[in-house]
């Protein structure tokens, strides 16, 4: 019996977020008194998959096969399945990102599993087996009781921490046996942006709202981002009137992040755009509103002018690297 | 042509969430239902793309899983331009039990695209269009955020992180809609919405599968600690708590 654990590799390197996921399942595995085994697909150098074992994975399945060269959602969920199945899983686990979203469902209708996206810690209990998961938007918590003697869970990334236990790791090739001519996802063009810090991933983020006034107004607020090394964000609003690329947009009808600091500058606050950022650990509003609704959701406040107080903020920031 | 949108049936988004007096149901008295954001942009984009298919695309079918105080919801999509809707008498209580009905609708009814919002505003599950691909057992696209038709055969992008892929998948197949895939959704008009009373909405039994889970109780989030406020004057004080405090940077 195991807990499988999918870790994905981005140009054949892991990252904090695999960590955190090999973390996850080796606690579940933990107190299920069963094995910890990931399943990395595609070209993985041995000192990666080595590293796997500093979080509890006790066995690595490498899947070669080379119908999954590009993202097929079912060739995926065929490979992670058979793997499951193989390996009689208790538990699969996916990150809740592109590919965890993708992939999963389609997993748990193979294994007839139940599934819960986006939890955020361990089970409430295992038998009946009860998660705790955030729904509408964070504005509630549900405890879902999965059924299913196969349970599919993906993780809220930096909900749960990376959590280091060195256990002894053996790495094993496993054969999907996919059949190429029933999957035919055609990757046409490929447009990625380098050099800048991918906001899902960002652990700092540097957010603007319209109360920056001007796109022109963006400068310091990049200039904090980049001393800091966060990522850049903004309202709907800025994204809509094209003041900043659709890729910044944050709440619910976009990103949704969780970093560790979020700091919003000149935006309100609306339920809308709190769905996509209410899970950062720490929160900063500036806002020259008192009533502002992010002062609530916050943790520290700034009251007044944002286009005067945020280059106080870089010459704060600049003097601290300094320092540190 | 035949497209199919999947309409989840959600509480307007500035709802605010209560629970009944044990915690084990959230209280929807007063709640004012609409359709899940997402699904009405997939909707929005399933006309536009009808209108200028010169015909190829000839009907765009909504389907809801759901009892019948889904049905204003349902009529709003045939209000907005929808040919004909599809209602699953059935309360569901996961994402499972209603991949699994719609699949079973749908394989005597096939169509040649699928829809489906990447998440409901609800239940925040993330995964029907996923299940109900692998139900059916054909390709589905996830994060979609551009369909469009080249000739007959449709294009997508999907976004990944920090960039896009251009995608093509044959027909059938599901796509897992997001931001991008229409700007705004379209509202229904007068003329539309005294069409959509003439519309055809067909009412069928579940054939599929029961749920593999279920909410057995509900909380509200933790109150949030009260904000600390820190003088415009010396705003740069902010980067010292944030380091010797808070302990993020
Ligand atoms: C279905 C739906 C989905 C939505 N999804 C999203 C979403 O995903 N993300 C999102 O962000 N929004 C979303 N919205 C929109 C949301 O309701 C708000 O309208 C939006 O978040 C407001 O953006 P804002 O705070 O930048 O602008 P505003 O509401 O205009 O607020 C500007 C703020 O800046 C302050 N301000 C003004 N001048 C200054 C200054 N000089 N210095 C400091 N502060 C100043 C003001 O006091 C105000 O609080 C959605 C709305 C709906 C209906
Ligand atoms: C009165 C009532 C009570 C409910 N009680 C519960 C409950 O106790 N527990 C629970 O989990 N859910 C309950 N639901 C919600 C229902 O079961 C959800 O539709 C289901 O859980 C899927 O939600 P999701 O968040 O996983 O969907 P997601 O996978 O996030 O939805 C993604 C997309 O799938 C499609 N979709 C989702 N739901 C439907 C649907 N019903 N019909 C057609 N297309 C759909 C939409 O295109 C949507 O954008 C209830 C609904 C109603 C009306």
């Amino acid at each position: 019996m195991s807990v499988i654990v999918y870790t994905e590799n981005w140009d054949g390197k892991f990252k904090k977020s695999s960590y955190e996921l090999v973390s996850y399942a080796h606690a579940l595995a933990s107190e299920l008194g069963v094995e910890t085994i990931a399943i990395s697909i595609g070209q993985v150098p041995e000192d990666q998959l080595n590293a796997l074992a500093n979080y509890g994975a006790n066995k690595v399945l490498c899947v070669k096969n080379p119908e999954l060269a590009v993202l097929d959602n079912a060739a995926y969920a065929s490979a992670i399945a058979r793997a499951a199945k193989a390996n009689n899983a208790q538990v699969v686990v996916f990150a809740n990102n592109f590919t965890g979203k993708a992939v999963a469902p389609r997993v748990a209708v193979k294994l007839e599993a139940g599934m819960a996206n986006s939890v955020t810690t361990l089970p409430l209990s295992f038998s009946p087996f009860v998660v705790q998961k955030n729904i509408f938007n964070g504005k509630a918590q549900g405890n879902l009781q999965i059924n299913s003697n196969i349970k599919v869970l993906s993780l809220a990334q930096n909900s749960f921490g990376v959590k280091e236990s060195s256990v002894s790791l053996t790495i094993e090739n496993f054969d999907a046996q996919l059949d190429s001519s029933k999957f035919n996802t055609e990757l046409i063009e490929k447009n990625t942006v380098s050099g800048k810090i991918i906001l899902t991933d960002a652990e700092l983020v540097v957010s603007g709202g319209r109360g920056m006034k001007s796109p022109d107004n963006w400068g310091p607020l990049e200039e904090l981002a980049a001393i800091l090394g966060a990522g850049t964000a903004c309202s709907r609003p800025v994204a809509d009137e094209g003041w900043r690329p659709h890729s910044e947009h944050v709440g619910q009808t976009g990103k949704v992040i969780a970093p560790n600091l979020y700091i919003a500058l000149g935006i309100s606050g609306a339920i809308q755009h709190l769905a996509g950022v209410s899970s950062s650990k720490v929160i900063v509003a500036v806002n020259t509103d008192p009533e502002a609704p992010f002062f609530e959701a916050a943790d520290y406040g700034i009251l007044g002018d944002v286009n005067k107080i945020l280059p106080k903020l870089v010459e704060a920031a600049k003097a601290f690297k300094a320092h540190s | 042509m035949k497209i199919l949108v999947c309409l989840s049936n959600v509480p307007d988004t500035t709802t605010k969430i209560k629970l009944n007096g044990d915690q084990s149901a959230l209280d929807m008295t007063g709640v004012q239902w609409v359709i899940n954001p997402w699904d009405e942009l997939a909707l929005t984009r399933a006309l536009d793309l009808k209108e200028k298919s010169e015909g190829k695309i000839d009907t765009i079918t909504v389907i809801t899983v759901g009892e019948s105080l889904t049905e204003p919801t349902i009529r709003k999509a045939l209000a907005v331009g929808a040919d004909d809707a599809v209602r699953i008498n059935l309360n569901p209580t996961d994402d499972y039990e209603v991949a699994s009905n719609i699949a079973a609708w749908v394989k005597n009814n096939p169509y040649n695209i699928i829809l489906t919002g990447i998440e409901s505003s609800d239940y925040n599950g993330s995964a029907v269009g996923g299940m109900l691909a692998e139900f059916l057992k054909i390709p589905s696209v996830s994060s979609v955020s551009f369909l469009d038709m080249e000739g007959d055969k449709p294009l997508m992008k999907r976004e990944i992180p920090g960039g896009t892929e251009t995608i093509r998948v044959p027909m059938p197949f599901v796509a897992i809609v997001q931001k991008g895939i229409a700007l705004d959704p379209r509202i229904p008009a007068m003329r539309g919405i005294m069409m959509a009373r003439k519309k055809e909405l067909t009412v069928v039994e579940p054939a599929g599968e029961g749920s593999k889970s279920t909410y057995i109780g509900f909380a509200m989030p933790k109150a949030k600690a009260k904000v600390k406020m820190i003088d415009a004057e010396n705003a740069g004080q902010l980067i010292t708590l944030l380091h010797e405090e808070a302990k993020v940077i």
